[in-house]
C-alpha cells in the first residue's frame, strides 16, 4: 500500500477543519494515511485522528517550529519526506497548506498541484484541480517522482468518525539552521473578535448599484436588524466606498452564511466564487437578467434604494 | 531601494468563462485582459515603496507579446522600468514560470544590481498555483512569506503583516526579500493622463529565457455543469417586501 503523508494545518493546537477533508481524500484513494503535525501544541490533535482511520502521526518538533514559520515548516517536512521514503504528500488548500507544500515542491524540485478536487492514481497520476476560484476545472497529468498536492477546501466531505483507535505517535526532530527560521511569526495582533464576514449567519452585500459610500447606510441598518454584517463586491472596494476587509470574492473573503442578500450586484465570477457557498441567496437588482438573479434562490426585481428601506420599515 | 514586481496578463471574464471547442484554452475573443488583482496591489506597493524610500521600480512579466499592455499599465501608474520575458503564449506550468523568471532576474541583477524587494501576487487569478514566488525565492536563496497585506520598511528589514482569522501575524524579513501579497495591501491608483502618455512612449526591455517544462501538464479545461436556475421570483420593488419577510421567517432568521 502506498503511504501518503498528510500535513495537518493547525495554528498552535487549533486544527483547520479542512485538514480532515484531505485525510478523507487520501483515504478514498486507497492510500495509507500518516498524519504530519509541525510545531507546538499538536499532540492532542494527533491523538484525536485515530477515529478517522489515521494509524500513525509524525510530530515534528524543534525550537524554530514553535510558531508558524513557512520556510522552516517546508524544510522540516522535506526532511521527514526523505527519511520516511514517502512519495505522496498532501495538505489542505488553506493559506498555510498551499504555502508549505509550495516550499516542499521548491526544495524537492518537484511539481506541486494546488487545489485538487479528484485524483486517479496511475502512471502518470491524473488530477482535476480548480482554477478561477472554482469556476473552471483543469485536468492535469503529473509526471513526477513525487506527488505533492493540496486538496481544494470543501471539495470533499470530512471522514466519518469511527470507533476510537490509538494513533502511533512518532517524534521527528529536523536539523534546521538559522536561515530556516528567518521567516517566522514574531508577533501577533488580535483584532476584536465578534461576527466576521467569514462566519456571519447573514451577509447583506452591496455592489455597483449602491452608488456611493453613503448608500451603504441602509444596508448596515438591515444587517444590524438581521444579526449580520455588510459585504461588498470588488468594484465597491476599488471605488473606495468600503474597506477591502468587506470584500466578498475570489480575492476577498469567501462567505458561507445561512442567507446572503445581494443588493445591486451583477454576480461576475470574481464575486460569485466568494458567495457561492451561501446556503440561500436573495438577490435584489433592477436587471432581472443579471447573473446573480438567475443564480439566486430568491429574486426581487427592483431598485435596492427602494426595496431595502421598505424592508427595514417592515422589520422595525 | 530597488523593487521588482512580477505580474501576469489574465483574461477579464464577466459572468461565465467560455472555452474553445478543443477545451485547451479560454475563449478570449470577446474578453479584455487585465493584471491579476493581487498583482495590481503589488504594483501599487512597489510604486509606494520607491516613493517613500527612493530608488527605482521595475515590472516584469513572462507571457505573450500582448503582455506589453499590462507592463505599460504598470508604467502608467508609476513603475519606472518594464521588462518582458516573451513566450509563445502557451500555458506554462508553475515550475517553468519560476525557472524563466529566475533566469531573467539573474540577468537583470547582473546588469543593473540586486533587487532589495521582489513582489509577487499571492496567486494568479486564472491558474491559482500559489507557488511561483516561493519557487523564485528558494532558487535565489532569499527569505519569503506569502499572503501579505501590509509592508513596512524598518532599516534593513521588511515588517510584513498577514491576515489570519483572529487578526494579523507579523513577520520580519531581512532584505533582499521576496513577498507574495494580497489584494487589500493598498488601494491601487488609477493612471493619470501624463502617466498614460509616458507609458505609451516607455521602452519595454526584453530578456530571453527558454525554461524546461515542469512536471504538471495541462490536459484540458472543463466548465462546471451549468446549474438549472431555481430562482423564486418574490416580486417587483417594495411590493415584494411581505414575500421577503416570509422568506426570512421560513429561514428562521426573523
Amino acid at each position: 500500500m502506498t503511504t501518503a503523508l498528510v500535513l495537518i494545518d493547525h495554528d498552535r493546537g487549533v486544527m483547520a477543519e479542512t485538514s480532515l477533508q484531505s485525510v478523507a481524500f487520501a483515504g478514498a484513494l486507497g492510500l495509507d494515511v500518516e498524519a504530519v503535525l509541525i510545531g507546538a501544541d499538536a499532540e492532542p490533535i494527533a491523538a484525536s485522528l485515530g477515529t478517522y482511520g489515521v494509524a500513525k502521526a509524525h510530530l515534528v518538533e524543534h525550537a524554530e517550529l514553535s510558531d508558524f514559520a513557512p520556510e522552516a515548516w517546508g524544510d522540516a517536512l522535506a526532511q521527514l519526506v526523505v527519511v520516511s521514503g514517502a512519495k505522496v504528500v498532501l495538505a489542505t488548500g488553506t493559506d498555510r497548506g498551499n504555502e508549505v507544500l509550495a516550499h516542499l515542491g521548491a526544495i524537492l524540485d518537484q511539481p506541486m498541484v494546488a487545489n485538487v478536487t479528484s485524483a486517479e492514481i496511475g502512471d502518470p497520476w491524473r488530477l482535476t484541480r480548480i482554477r478561477w476560484g472554482g469556476s473552471l476545472f483543469e485536468h492535469v497529468e503529473l509526471e513526477a517522482g513525487f506527488q505533492l498536492l493540496t486538496v481544494a477546501p470543501h471539495s470533499w466531505e470530512p471522514p466519518i468518525a469511527g470507533a476510537d483507535a490509538e494513533v502511533v505517535l512518532e517524534r521527528f526532530e529536523p536539523t534546521l539552521d538559522e536561515t530556516a527560521g528567518r521567516t517566522r511569526v514574531v508577533d501577533r495582533v488580535t483584532l476584536n473578535a465578534g461576527i466576521t464576514l467569514a462566519t456571519a449567519p447573514v451577509v447583506v452585500g452591496g455592489g455597483r448599484g449602491v452608488g456611493s459610500a453613503e448608500g451603504f447606510a441602509p444596508l448596515e441598518e438591515l444587517a444590524g436588524l438581521l444579526g449580520g454584517v455588510v459585504g461588498c463586491s470588488r468594484v465597491v472596494t476599488n471605488n473606495g466606498w468600503r474597506p477591502h476587509t468587506d470584500q466578498v470574492g475570489q480575492t476577498g473573503t469567501r462567505i458561507a452564511p445561512d442567507l446572503y442578500i445581494a443588493c445591486g450586484i451583477s454576480g461576475a465570477i470574481q464575486h460569485w466564487v466568494g458567495a457561492m457557498a451561501s446556503k440561500k441567496i436573495l438577490a435584489i437588482n433592477t436587471d432581472r437578467e443579471a447573473n446573480m438573479m438567475s443564480k439566486a434562490d430568491y429574486a426581487v426585481v427592483g431598485d435596492l434604494h427602494e426595496v431595502v428601506p421598505a424592508l427595514i420599515e417592515a422589520l422595525s | 531601494m530597488r523593487v521588482l514586481v512580477c505580474v501576469k496578463r489574465v483574461p477579464a471574464p464577466g459572468a461565465r468563462i467560455a472555452l474553445t471547442n478543443d477545451q485547451q484554452a479560454i475563449d478570449t475573443r470577446n474578453l479584455g485582459f487585465a493584471t491579476s488583482p493581487h498583482e495590481e496591489c503589488a504594483v501599487e506597493g512597489a510604486v509606494q515603496l520607491v516613493a517613500d524610500h527612493g530608488g527605482s521600480s521595475t515590472v516584469i512579466t513572462m507571457g505573450p507579446p500582448e503582455s506589453e499592455e499590462q507592463l505599460r499599465y504598470a508604467v502608467s501608474v508609476g513603475i519606472d522600468n518594464a521588462v518582458l520575458v516573451p513566450t509563445d503564449g502557451s500555458d506554462l506550468d508553475p515550475q517553468a514560470t519560476a525557472r524563466g523568471l529566475v533566469d531573467a532576474i539573474r540577468i537583470l541583477e547582473e546588469r543593473d544590481g540586486g533587487f532589495d524587494v521582489i513582489l509577487f501576487g499571492n496567486e494568479s487569478a486564472d491558474a491559482g498555483g500559489y507557488q511561483v514566488g516561493i519557487r523564485v525565492a528558494r532558487a535565489l536563496g532569499r527569505p519569503t512569506v506569502s499572503g501579505i497585506k501590509d509592508i513596512e520598511v524598518d532599516g534593513s528589514e521588511i515588517v510584513a503583516r498577514r491576515e489570519i482569522p483572529s487578526g494579523f501575524e507579523v513577520y520580519r524579513l531581512k532584505m533582499p526579500a521576496v513577498l507574495a501579497v494580497r489584494e487589500g495591501l493598498n488601494l491601487p491608483r488609477y493612471p493619470t493622463l501624463p502617466g498614460r502618455l509616458k507609458s505609451r512612449k516607455a521602452e519595454i526591455g526584453s530578456v530571453e529565457s527558454d525554461p524546461d517544462p515542469g512536471g504538471q501538464r495541462m490536459v484540458r479545461f472543463e466548465s462546471p455543469p451549468e446549474q438549472e436556475s431555481r430562482t423564486v421570483l418574490l416580486g417587483e420593488g417594495a411590493a415584494a417586501v411581505p414575500a421577503i419577510v416570509e422568506v426570512l421567517e421560513t429561514l428562521g432568521i426573523r
